[in-house]
This record gives structure tokens, C-alpha cells and sequence, in this order.
């Protein structure tokens, strides 16, 4: 069977933020760039899922700049068969980017989609629907447990408070949450095998934006509150202040 | 064109959810703002209080009915909801960004062709145009957004908006429309809920513990705390990593993002990534050896010490006022 996982190039999440000049994206200067941590899940669930049943293909598909090739070259060394990169060098709203990899499943005719729960970057987390509703494929996302026998697809997913057993079928497409896997490290040998496997690059597929930044901005500062002491005597004061000043308890 | 604006409601176990007001709240006031009507839709089986929507200033309010539908289902949810708004003409539709809400909202979109945008924290009309604002990379950033369709979806960030109840609402005019085949190709067969626990995503108190705690037989600690105070546990990315504690409970920019009323910080040195997830809470109380922790730049309140010693005191303390 092959499978298609889906990457994408974002900011690590220990970057401090600075808006860039345009003021609608952030200033990339000094800014590393990883593969989207919950990406790692869905690549790890696409190569043990191949290993298991001992055959087929997983092809990683990312929309983005030659930048991406970073991401798409960890998901190779990490064991991923090959990869296509829709280029687009413009910002791409959350449809824009479905619309694309859409395109790209469909000309794979892989039936089984994995990619993170969402982006770190703009934290959308609707590609994952957007991508299956285009296919008329399902879609189960945060998903942390997956069962797939034959067409038959039994998956986990976190929901406030708890779990939902969700049951569907083939076509699906599988959003990853943290906890779903323990995605591996890439050996040496991926990493030296990933650089000659080559990154087929197309065009992403034209689409109209449905949305436009106006304005990018940082939230208003937090001052400093009051140290009230360095031992357990502080405790009364604390709670006075949570019960009279602020009135949260 | 004219927006016909509908609040699309979450029920759990027959039970309209406490987010769902809040959307029913900011629809009734945007329908205000642009002098159009706002409309609800809920989907399920029975439904405890469907009657309280008006309170929240909706008055008339759809079912569409059927016992398949009394779990979630994206695939059953989607089509009953699409093809009402279709024969009505809604063509403006909010719902909360809840784990429900999220996964809906896409599927709306597309069966729609809508614009789409998700976790919406604040709008203004402005030139009878809308401007959405909503955080981005775990609230590190803000954006203001503008939608370039004439048909729109939207979610609201939970425990945002308020839900204003008014106790001299009119009575309720509640359309049933029964769904006699219900799509299932998607379908929820089990709810596996937390044992007795709050969730994070959803506590007005989370009482969370990072490596400061130095192992999870320290855990019970930061437990004893949340429940003098009915709080959620939540944890620093640290200790989920060193499986100290289950994912569910990491609050951060892998985590979840949370603001709650109080968020009581134990042990946790504030790596950017933490505080992006909480620093939008309304009160932060910081607990912690090192005062030149990044944690006590966002806290409201602090103690620079050693939280074995104060974390037992502050249990009973609040024992004691609560």
C-alpha cells in the first residue's frame, strides 16, 4: 500500500518570536526552522505501519519553499521512500495548502494520509479535514492510537476529558497527536542514503486565498508581578491576595 | 451580502456544553452589530437544556434529531448541519474551538465552500466589514484577519467570550427536524473519559509541576494542591518527556493552551515554549527556588523557595478559607 505523510518546515518552538518588516510574517533572521514536531508521529505511524506489512511505498509530500527540503530530507533519513515538494514561494492560507496536497494524493492514489495534528506555526489544525473533505476521504484527527486492519480503521483520538474510539474505513486521512508513537532518530546510514534520494518538485496546485493577513503583532507585554517572600511564611499573604485582590479562589 | 448568522451548538451525553453559550452570546451580539438575525442549531438525540439557549439571546433554535447522532460522528454531524444551512441559506457559521468544534469546522468549509478560520479570540466590525483577531504560534504572536468570502466559518477560543445570561429571555421556538438516515461512514463507538479528572483545556484552576518537583512519586504534591482548590494538573514539557506524567496534562506550545482564571506554576523555570501556552492567564502565581526564573517575569505573585516546604502549607491554607 503506499502511503502518503505530510511535512511541513516550521520555526522551532523554542524561537522567540519577532515580527518581520512587512508587518504579516515574522522576521526569519536568526530563526531555526525544524520539521513540525507533531509531523514526526505521523512519519513514524506511515514507516511502522510499511514495516509490518513488509511492503509498499511512503512518499512525504510537503507545500513550501526549496527551504523545505531541510524537513523533507529529515523525513527521508528517518526511512521515508521518496518526496515531492509543491512549491509555492507565497504564504498559503490553511485551504490553500489542502488544495495542494489534494492534488498531490490524488496523483499518488495513496489511500492512506498521515500528517501532524497541526502546524506549530500557525496552529490551524484544520489541513488534516480540509485535505480528506477534498478527497472525500475520511479523516480522524489528534489521533494517539490507531488500529488498521484491512480497509477497517479503529482510532483513538483526544478530546476534552478523555478519549473518543473513533470507526471508519479506508480512504482516511490521520491527523498525529503527541503519544501516538515514539518517533525514531535517523541513523547514519538514512541520513548518508537520504542525500541521494532525490526531491521530485512540482508547481503546488493554483487556488484563490479565502483569507488575508492584515496585521501581525505581539500580544501586550506582562509586567512583573510581586515577590511576596522565599519561604512557606509568604503562604497567608498569598492566599489573601488570590482571595481578595485577585478573586480567583 | 446579508449575513444570516447560526451558532452551531456541542452537546456531550445529551448536555449543551457551557462554550457553546458563549457562542450563542457572540453570534446574538454580532447579529446585533451588523442588524441581521442569528439562528441556533444543535444536533443530538435528547437534550437536557435546549430551553437555556434563549437566556444566552438566541430564540430560535433548530434540533435536528436522532438517536444515531447522539455521539459525535464528522461524517453524520457535517451532512445533517450542511444541508440545513443549504435549504435556510445560512451563510455565516460559529461554533467553539473545542476538540468537537475544530474537527467540525473544516468539514462545514469545504461542504460549504466557506472561508475558514479557527480559535478566534476577538472581532470588530469595522466599515461593515469583519476583523477576526487569533493567536499564532501558541499565542507567541497575534494576527488580525480579514475573510475574502461571503460565506464563513468560524470558531471562538473557549472561556473568551462571555456567555451573559439574561433571566427575562423570551421562551424558546425549537424546531425538531428528525434525520432519518444519518451518514456513519465516520462514527464515535466509545467515550473513554479520565477517570474523576478536569482537563486542562477546559479548568478555571490548573495547578501544574515541572522538573522543580524532581520525580513522580513527588506528583501527589501538586495533586493535594489542585484538589483543595478544584483544579486540573497540568505539566511542564520537561516532566511529560520524562514520562513523569501523561501528554494529556503538557501545557506549552506542544501542549495544550490554556487560560484559566489562576494558574499556579510549581517548579517550572518557564522555557519560552511553556510560556506561550499559559501566559494568557488571567492570574499566575509562580513557585520556585530560582528567582531569576523566566516564570516570575510573567507571575502575578511569587515565592522564591522551596516548594516542598510551601506547596503542604499553601494546601492547607486554602483548605482552611475555601
Amino acid at each position: 500500500m503506499k502511503i502518503v505523510v505530510c511535512v511541513s518546515h516550521v520555526p522551532d518552538t523554542a524561537t522567540r518570536i519577532k515580527i518581520g518588516s512587512d508587518v504579516k510574517t515574522i522576521d526569519p533572521n536568526g530563526v531555526t526552522y525544524i520539521i513540525n514536531p507533531y509531523d514526526e508521529y505521523a512519519v513514524e505511524e506511515a514507516l511502522k505501519l510499511k514495516e509490518r506489512s513488509g511492503s509498499g511505498e511512503v512518499v512525504a509530500v510537503s507545500v513550501g519553499t526549496d527551504n523545505s527540503k531541510e524537513t523533507i530530507r529529515k523525513a527521508l533519513a528517518m526511512g521515508v521512500d521518496s518526496a515531492v515538494l509543491l512549491k509555492d514561494e507565497n504564504h498559503r492560507d490553511s485551504l490553500g495548502i489542502a488544495k495542494a496536497l489534494a492534488e498531490e494524493i490524488k496523483a499518488q492514489g495513496a489511500k492512506l494520509v498521515f500528517m501532524g495534528k497541526q502546524s506549530v506555526d500557525y496552529d490551524n489544525s484544520i489541513v488534516g479535514q480540509l485535505t480528506a473533505e477534498l478527497l472525500d476521504y475520511n479523516c480522524v484527527p489528534v489521533v494517539v492510537k490507531l488500529e488498521i486492519e484491512g480497509e477497517k480503521v479503529i482510532a483513538e483520538r483526544e478530546i476534552e476529558g478523555g478519549r473518543e474510539v473513533v470507526e471508519t474505513s479506508l480512504p482516511v486521512v490521520i491527523t498525529c497527536q503527541k503519544g501516538l508513537n515514539e518517533p525514531r532518530y535517523a541513523s547514519l546510514k538514512g541520513i548518508m542514503a537520504a542525500k541521494k534520494k532525490t526531491i521530485e518538485e512540482k508547481p503546488a496546485a493554483s487556488f484563490t486565498p479565502t483569507s488575508e493577513v492584515l496585521k501581525m503583532y505581539l500580544p501586550p507585554g506582562k509586567q512583573p508581578g510581586r515577590i511576596i517572600g522565599s519561604d512557606a511564611s509568604a503562604v497567608p499573604e498569598l492566599v489573601r491576595l488570590l482571595k481578595e485582590e485577585a478573586k480567583v479562589i | 451580502m446579508a449575513n444570516k448568522i447560526l451558532a452551531i451548538l456541542e452537546q456531550r451525553e445529551g448536555t449543551i456544553k457551557r462554550s457553546s453559550f458563549e457562542v450563542v452570546n457572540a453570534a446574538a451580539n454580532l447579529a446585533q452589530k451588523l442588524g441581521t438575525s442569528a439562528e441556533a442549531v444543535v444536533v443530538g438525540d435528547t437534550i437536557s437544556n435546549i430551553n437555556d439557549i434563549p437566556k444566552y439571546g438566541i430564540q430560535k433554535i433548530t434540533h435536528l434529531k436522532s438517536k444515531d447522532l447522539f455521539n459525535y460522528s464528522s461524517s453524520g454531524y457535517s451532512e445533517a448541519i450542511s444541508n440545513f444551512a443549504k435549504e435556510s441559506g445560512f451563510n455565516f457559521f460559529m461554533l467553539s474551538n473545542t476538540a468537537l468544534g475544530k474537527d467540525l469546522a473544516p468539514h462545514l468549509s469545504v461542504k460549504l465552500d466557506t472561508a475558514c478560520l479557527v480559535d478566534c479570540t476577538k472581532f470588530e466590525v469595522k466599515d461593515n466589514d469583519i476583523v477576526y483577531t487569533r493567536p499564532l504560534y501558541a499565542g507567541k504572536a497575534l494576527v488580525d484577519v480579514k475573510l475574502l468570502s461571503d460565506k464563513k466559518v468560524i470558531t471562538l477560543r473557549p472561556n473568551v467570550f462571555k456567555a451573559e445570561e439574561n433571566e427575562n429571555a423570551p421562551t424558546a421556538e425549537i424546531d425538531v427536524k428528525e434525520i432519518s438516515s444519518v451518514n456513519l461512514k465516520s462514527k464515535v463507538t466509545e467515550y473513554k473519559k479520565s477517570e474523576g479528572k478536569l482537563d486542562v483545556a477546559e479548568a478555571d484552576i490548573i495547578v501544574s509541576g515541572g522538573r522543580g518537583i524532581k520525580g513522580p512519586e513527588n506528583f501527589h504534591l501538586i495533586e493535594e494542591l489542585a484538589e483543595a482548590l478544584g483544579a486540573a494538573v497540568g505539566a511542564s514539557r520537561a516532566v511529560v518527556d520524562a514520562g513523569w506524567r501523561p501528554h494529556s496534562e503538557q501545557v506549552g506550545q506542544t501542549g495544550k493552551t490554556v487560560s484559566p482564571s489562576l494558574y499556579v506554576a510549581c517548579g517550572i523555570s518557564g522555557a519560552i515554549q511553556h510560556l506561550a501556552g499559559m501566559s494568557s492567564s488571567k492570574y499566575i502565581v509562580a513557585i520556585n527556588k530560582d528567582k531569576d526564573a523566566p516564570i516570575f517575569n510573567v507571575a502575578d505573585y511569587g515565592i522564591t523557595g522551596d516548594l516542598f516546604e510551601i506547596l503542604p502549607a499553601l494546601t492547607n491554607e486554602i483548605k482552611k478559607v475555601k
